[in-house]
């Protein structure tokens, strides 16, 4: 058992914070925000030179070669400042899906123009329908023109709208919910006949609803094989399960800061909040939901990897419930502790809450993932 | 004992049900059952139907417009309004300024402010919370100086709800810096919203709403007879107004309409190949709420029947009960609703879905709606005196620690 950092991970580490403490203040992100595209392709271009964005991509695809523990400590920097760029769209849900069922080709024309921050990714898998059931699936691919047509439509797709190419999942056999029979694509965004609409989220992070009519993929933008796709959406699940929950970490760990900051100085009845029992108390009981929260982010980081599925799923659904409790618990009390000033739009703890709302609305929710635990108890 | 209501009582459950049913404007019932909160012409509109129909000020005497009703009679009426949904009394006007001034007010005062404020042809909002003073209300600062037949006051107040939509503002201020108790410095004055020098400044809360703001005010004059009560006595009108009847504290029929609007929710979604609410532990959930809100609902019953006995009209403990099980409910049941739109409570589209489809895609705004009122309601057990400072009361009031 280890739990200590190598001296690589912790100089990554270091220096995604530098950069982000340099750049990401609560004032800056407003103007990123503002951007046409709702985040800072500055910054974007940053990553890219500071090597993050090919982080777990191997050297000869020009990356680090780095594994989960890597992209968990830049999920949780990104956490902690609220980071808007799409670097689990592109790199952590399009990145694992290419890892995992790229042919030799699509890896090496794809995997070094999203590491040299040339190509942004989007994970088209849920439709409107489904939860989050991953089985779920009625948009269709037609053997066609020599390739194949697509038909349907993809809900909430994360960054969907600043995307180049789509992971598009879709229906090459079988009905809704059955396992087989769905095919992974991957459609490049300005395709005719494929047609996005975006917005924000909860939290101001971008999503897309994307229409698919008639539209024409070749043969070589099949990803994986036919039919065969859902294992690797689960894994493509998995990993944005494993590197959310880093994130809601760094957030977590940027309200608990930002709390105990206002108790020390917020003064009422003459002397700081903080010096009331029932406040002290509280913060103490967010910080044990953090360390909680924190061990159940990294049970799912090594997961990620683990080889045996069902081990795997089950220990990332655990994460799941475990990190989306904590950060629960530790966004709500944040706000109560702040009093008014925490439900302004103006103060930053409100936006940490809203993007735990999201974190926790994304990949399956606490109670999805209770269930799928539950039906599981021997 | 017995904790059914008596026949009447039914029967007047039914008559208010009935009304509401009947006269309620179509489109305010239509975005409320989606889960929005009223705008101002929802408000004014419902609350001048009900005071044409003599319901609105409905815990004034008789002679002032009030229905003569009883205690449970207000909470049943209470109840049914917010369960409908229809919009709420406006509380600044019904609750909180016609009682004080019923009690403090001069007659001159009475005459020109009640009428109006029962039929909301002036919006009041609550000038009490300052920057430095929230929980603790007493170290307010706003000050307001004697000059001659009037006051000028200078100073600011925060989280003052509906401001925006304000004619007139009930305020806490300062008259005397050197009172030997805090509380003996305070007067309560009736302040014009167009006085010159008043500036409203809008916060957007976390839901993205208007709701609150900030009033800032900079050598604004107002007239001496605009004081209720004696000078420096207004903390007096402050006890009296913050423990004055709390029947509609618990806010159980919102918490009602929540639970509604999830399991409606769950009609229309699908969790696991079936819709969501034959799942168990949806179900599980929805139940344990049905357990919480009957466990309020009679200790509500049991408040509300012990005021109509005592008349000391010194507030019941147990409204603080109210307060805390209540406000906590109504968050568990917004995070119910948020739960139960799933995915579909994190975007916000609803109005361009709108727009482009020319006609409204429910599902998406009543997801968006659970989880602007999550957001919102997080402030449920901070506004009215925070949950913290309602249990320090229990702990001293009740257990004498």
């Amino acid at each position: 058992m280890d739990f200590d950092l190598t001296d690589e991970q912790r100089l990554l580490s270091d220096s995604v914070t530098r950069l982000l403490a340099d750049r990401y203040g609560f004032e800056a992100r407003k103007g990123y925000l503002k951007q046409p595209a709702g985040w800072s392709a500055e910054l974007w271009a940053q990553y890219a030179e500071l090597g993050l964005l090919g982080l777990p991509f191997a050297e000869e695809h020009g990356g680090f070669g780095g594994g989960p523990v890597e992209v968990m400590l830049v999920m949780q920097e990104l956490g902690r400042v609220l980071a808007l760029e799409p670097y689990l769209a592109t790199v952590v849900l399009g990145g694992t899906a290419l890892k995992l069922a790229g042919s030799a080709a699509q890896q090496a024309t794809l995997l070094p123009a999203v590491a040299d921050g040339s190509l942004k990714l989007g994970f088209a898998h849920a439709e409107r329908g489904a939860r989050y059931d991953l089985t779920d699936v009625q948009t269709t691919a037609k053997r066609g023109g020599g390739g194949w047509v697509l038909d349907g439509a993809k809900s909430v797709v994360l960054h969907g709208d600043s995307a180049d190419k789509l992971i598009v999942s879709a229906r090459t056999a079988g009905e809704r919910d059955d396992p087989a029979g769905i095919t992974l694509f991957v459609v490049d965004a300005a395709a005719p006949g494929l047609a996005r609409r975006g917005y924000t989220l909860r939290d101001e992070t971008r999503a897309a609803e994307i229409s698919l009519s008639n539209v024409a993929v070749s043969e070589a933008d099949v990803l994986g094989t036919p039919g065969a796709g859902l294992p690797v959406i689960e894994r493509v699940v998995e990993a944005g399960i494993a590197a959310m929950g880093a994130e809601a970490v760094g957030a977590m760990e940027a309200m608990q800061a930002m709390t105990l900051e206002y108790s020390r100085t917020r003064e009422q009845f003459g002397r700081p909040i903080g010096q009331n029992q029932v406040v002290q108390h509280r913060l103490s009981d967010m910080l044990m939901s953090l360390e909680q929260g924190r061990s159940m982010a990294m049970l799912a980081t090594v997961s990620v990897e683990e080889p045996d599925a069902a081990e795997r799923a089950r220990m990332i659904a655990m994460a799941k419930v475990g990190y989306g409790q904590a950060a629960r618990y530790v966004s709500q009390q944040a706000i109560q502790l702040h009093g008014g000033i925490g439900m302004t739009e103006e103060y930053a703890v409100g936006h940490y809450f809203r993007r735990c709302l999201v974190i926790e609305h994304s990949f399956g929710d606490t109670a999805y993932h209770l269930a799928r635990l539950a039906a599981q108890v021997e | 004992m017995d904790l059914r209501f008596t026949p009447d009582e039914l029967a007047f459950r039914d008559e208010v049900r009935a009304f509401i049913r009947d006269n309620l404007p179509a489109d305010t019932r239509e975005r409320m059952r989606l889960g929005y909160p009223p705008r101002k012409q929802d408000s004014v509109g419902w609350q001048r139907i009900l005071n044409r129909k003599g319901w609105a000020a409905i815990s004034w005497p008789k002679q002032w417009g009030g229905p003569g009703w009883s205690a449970v009679q207000r909470m049943i009426f209470i109840e049914e309004n917010q369960a409908a949904p229809a919009p709420e009394l406006l509380s600044f006007n019904i609750t909180m300024i016609g009682p004080v001034l019923i009690q403090f007010g001069t007659e001159e005062q009475k005459r020109r402010f009640l009428p109006r404020a029962a039929n909301l042809d002036d919006w009041w909002c609550q000038g009490f919370s300052e920057p430095g003073a929230g929980s603790d209300l007493a170290a307010l600062k706003t000050a307001a100086k004697r000059e001659g037949d009037h006051y000028v006051v200078n100073g600011s107040k925060i989280w003052t709800s509906t401001a925006h939509n304000a004619d007139w503002c009930f305020l806490l201020v300062r008259t005397n810096p050197n009172a030997a108790k805090r509380q003996e410095g305070i007067s309560f004055l009736l302040v014009d919203m167009k006085t010159p020098g008043i500036t409203v400044r809008p916060i957007i809360s976390i839901d993205g709403s208007h709701h609150l703001n900030e009033v800032f005010f900079d050598d604004v004059k107002v007239p001496v007879e605009m004081r209720v009560h004696e000078e420096n006595r207004g903390w007096d009108v402050a006890k009296y107004l913050l423990g004055n009847e709390r029947t509609g504290i618990a806010r159980l029929g919102k918490s009602r309409e929540r639970v509604a609007a999830a399991k409606e929710m769950a009609r229309e979604v699908r969790q696991n190949g079936r819709p969501l609410i034959e799942d168990p532990a949806f179900r599980q959930r929805v139940a344990q709420l049905e357990v919480d809100m009957k466990a309020l609902q009679i200790t509500q019953y049991r408040v509300v029947s012990a005021a109509t006995k005592q008349s000391d009209g010194r507030p019941d403990p147990l409204s603080s009960v109210l307060k805390v099980k209540g406000t906590e409910l109504l968050q568990s049941t917004t995070e119910l609703a948020m739960d139960a739109a799933g995915p579909l409570a994190m975007p916000i589209w609803a109005q361009e879905l709108a727009e482009m489809a020319n006609e409204p895609d429910i599902l998406a705004e009543a997801a968006e709606q659970a989880s602007a009122s999550y957001l919102m309601l997080r402030a449920a057990s901070i506004y009215g005196g925070t949950n913290e400072i309602q249990k320090n009361i229990l702990s001293k009031a009740v257990l004498r620690l």
